[in-house]
């Protein structure tokens, strides 16, 4: 028995593997193809990142695990919420206006604007929930809609009611008092790494005890794998469908409060966007489970990051680190796919070896 | 047999006649909104110009969703396929002209379509799943091989290739002038009508036209040939397919190589016709407005188009002056007083209800504003997909094995 569980999780470490040994062989052939030099890509991309680099790799780490918990959610409930990123716009939109008002001062400001993206996440998402469950809308086709839909809302809403300087827009300035500070291990020109990433942890500490300690949890993964055996049982998978789309969007709400309280300070140029799709795909690699996410996210941040360095030592250009993410997710949904296959045929063998044995002895 | 055959002419007759009588209730409705609010702007020959090459891009995507569903794979991957046309389009027409530019767009919408077979036929990996690593890829691997390609050539940079050569122009000189001064007339309908005419025949693209006859060709290839039949049979019931002999497996892969292609002829117009050349991310999700085009045409061809010309049309208002669109704002309201009516005298009183209250919304918004910001135009086929699938999602019907893992021998 130990064996065998020594086995299984020898299986899955391996796809991740495949994976990623996939993809660094994808993309030198890309760079070789142009005629640069993959040598030189490598030795710079796993060159150790300097102080500052460091930071803004763990920064970046928090934000897109919390994206990851957030398409882990719908995942581990058979939904795709392909709208985590009009979600996130939205929602950081709105808690960067509130906070930017000021109604509240310091810390409460902090955690009603907090609060604040997680009620406009849900319920941005909750609409493609209440599609779904009452009108039998795809959450695919609805949440791509919606994602469209808020990105030109959050235009509209910024070009009429923003701060106008120079030719940039942005929502109104954080009190100092608002924003949240850091911590700095390195020297203090080298950055902070942001307090609010506590949520990161929070959220991958809650996504874990509601999916494996509640009776919730329970019900959420029973509907995710089959809805007539779900009902079955009692439980209203419409209702599981529009509590775990809600959420998902709720905690996709947060993904860029840390950077919102910790650096940016306004929802403006320096918003980053693109952070839904990342955690989608860092759900994928991380087979939605808290630790591999955890390991994905800081895979990705490491090469978006260090994917920096490349414009100053190579002529190799950083959007290089795009094709190697995209193929790093294609290459672990087709391996862990195969691995699966590979594994029920193992079983399966396991099982008529073990029926076929006793009757041998038995003739 | 015999009985069988008139039966189905019989509903593809009535079918493309109800097609024929919302298209002229469509223009009649249109016609009188411009009489009555005065703004010729609406069926300008112009603007119709304008709504047929925001059209076209759509159009090729939402035929390249169709060819993969109708086999039963779901393509979200469309985005992705376009983005590698746009980038193939701008390469080939820079060394080959125009012509070898459309076969690049094509080839390289196809390696991305190939991949995405491979991941989902031969693998079995969800097909949403791969699609969202598909656009991820396609929008790294067009950025990355401009950068680093187009950097050095002429008139190019690391994110455009300006001053590439379009396709050629077709104008037919007797139409397009009898046309023009009949549109110029603004007369009830018929001028809509010549406009329409006018636009069609005058400097219209050859990559237009070729789009366009594309949806004749797959409607009749997917619906009136033996090799369509066992298309479609794949993404209605693979395991019945299979024990016909048809193999499932290979018309599942030419579906999806040629779902791929259509989607990078559909990046290549955006790069040569649709704008003056390549940049990068110019495809800005028409590959998800095809996908959403083809399911408000309810997986058909005619429907794909009427849906394709929607979002084009409205697309295109963006460049135009607000108060046309504001004009069409009493155009929603109407046709949605009207489908409400209709409605209420099939006795679907909900339904009714819901439709009219959204009807008289639209016409007061209509009454108490003067114009509609620009960003709402721009929101309008997302928002009309959103209504659209609401209210109908219960009447479309997809392939019934869209979407779901098909596996050789898994029949009986």
């Amino acid at each position: 028995m130990n064996r065998f569980n020594l086995r299984a999780v020898g299986l899955s470490l391996l796809a991740p593997a495949i994976a990623i040994v996939l993809s660094i062989i994808v993309t030198t052939l890309v760079i070789a193809a142009v005629g640069s030099s993959p040598g030189e890509f490598w030795s710079t991309m796993f060159e150790m990142p300097k102080p500052r680099l460091r930071v803004d790799i763990l920064n970046q780490t928090v934000m897109i695990y919390i994206a990851a918990i957030a398409a882990a959610i719908g995942f581990r409930m058979g939904l795709f919420n392909i709208g985590l990123e009009g979600q996130y716009t939205l929602a950081s939109f709105a808690a960067a206006t509130f906070a930017g008002a000021a109604y509240l001062s310091g810390f409460a400001n902090v955690a009603a604007s907090v609060l604040v993206a997680l009620v406009v996440g849900g319920a941005w998402a909750g609409i493609a929930g209440i599609l779904r469950t009452t009108r039998g809308v795809s959450e695919v086709i609805a949440t791509i809609m919606l994602n469209s839909i808020a990105i030109t809302l959050v235009g509209y809403f910024l070009n009429n009611y923003g701060v106008k300087e120079g030719n940039s827009v942005h929502t109104k300035n954080l009190d100092p008092g608002s924003t949240v500070g850091g911590f700095s291990p390195f020297e203090d020109r080298d950055g902070e790494i942001w307090a609010l990433g506590l949520i990161a942890v929070l959220v991958g500490v809650g996504f874990w005890v509601l999916l494996n300690k509640t009776r919730f949890g329970f019900d959420l993964r029973a509907s995710g794998q089959s809805e007539s055996a779900a009902l079955a049982s009692g439980i209203n998978p419409k209702r599981m469908i529009l509590i775990s789309m809600v959420l998902s969007g709720a905690v996709a709400g947060l993904i860029w409060m840390p950077a919102l309280f910790g650096g940016a300070r306004n929802y403006g140029t320096s918003f980053q966007a693109g952070l839904g799709f990342l955690g989608i795909a860092v759900a994928l690699l991380g087979r939605n489970r808290p630790l591999g996410m955890l390991f994905g996210a800081l895979l990705f941040a490491f090469l978006s990051v260090k994917s920096n360095d490349l414009t100053f030592g190579t002529d190799v250009s950083p959007s290089i680190v795009q094709i190697t993410q995209g193929v790093a997710v294609l290459a672990v949904v087709v391996t862990y796919e195969v691995v699966r296959r590979w594994r029920t045929r193992l079983e399966q063998r396991a099982v008529s070896r073990e029926l076929a044995g006793p009757t041998e002895v038995t003739a | 047999m015999s009985t069988a055959t008139v039966q189905k002419r019989g509903i593809v007759e009535r079918v493309s006649k109800s097609w024929l009588y919302i298209g002229l209730i469509g223009i009649g409705l249109v016609s009188f909104v411009r009489i009555i609010t005065d703004t010729n702007d609406l069926t300008a020959a112009g603007t119709i110009r304008a709504a047929i090459i925001a059209t076209c891009p759509i159009l090729a995507a939402a035929l390249g969703g169709l060819w993969a569903e109708r086999a039963g794979v779901v393509n979200i991957g469309l985005e992705g396929q376009m983005i590698l046309g746009t980038w193939g389009a701008a390469f080939f027409t820079y060394h080959y002209g125009p012509w070898v530019g459309i076969l690049g767009a094509a080839l390289l919408g196809l390696i991305g379509g190939l991949l995405h077979a491979i991941a989902t036929i031969s693998f079995g990996v969800d097909h949403i799943v791969s699609g969202v690593a598909i656009n991820l890829i396609g929008a790294g691997v067009a950025t990355y091989l401009a950068e680093a390609i187009f950097s050095d050539y002429e008139g190019g940079g690391p994110r455009q290739l300006n001053g590439l050569e379009a396709p050629a122009q077709i104008t037919i000189p007797g139409v397009s002038d009898l046309a023009k001064d009949i549109a110029d007339q603004h007369w009830f309908f018929v001028s809509d009508v010549a406009a329409f005419i006018q636009a069609m025949t005058t400097n219209i693209s050859t990559l237009s036209l070729l789009i366009f006859a594309l949806v004749v060709v797959s409607a009749v290839v997917l619906w009136r040939t033996s090799f369509g039949l066992r298309l479609r049979s794949c993404g209605e019931n693979p395991q019945a397919a299979e024990t016909l002999g048809v193999n499932v497996y290979r018309y599942k892969y030419i579906a999806v190589l040629i779902s791929g292609a259509l989607a990078g002829i559909g990046g290549g117009f955006l790069a040569l016709v649709a704008s003056s050349g390549f940049s990068t991310g110019q495809t800005g999700g028409r590959g998800y407005i095809g996908l959403a085009a083809m399911i408000f045409g309810n997986w058909r061809p005619g429907g794909l188009l009427a849906g394709a010309l929607t979002f084009g049309y409205t697309d295109s208002l963006r460049l135009r002056d607000t108060q046309s669109v504001h004009s069409l704002l009493l155009v929603v309201a109407i046709g949605l007083l009207a489908f409400a009516a209709w409605r209420a005298y099939r006795r679907q009183v909900r339904g009714a209800v819901t439709v009219a209250v959204v009807g008289v919304a639209v016409m007061a918004w209509f009454l108490l504003t003067d114009a509609v910001p620009r960003e709402f135009t721009v929101m309008t086929p997302y928002v009309t997909t959103l209504f659209v699938l609401a209210l109908g999602a219960q009447r479309l019907r997809m392939p019934a094995a869209d979407g779901a893992q098909y596996r050789r021998g898994s029949a009986g």
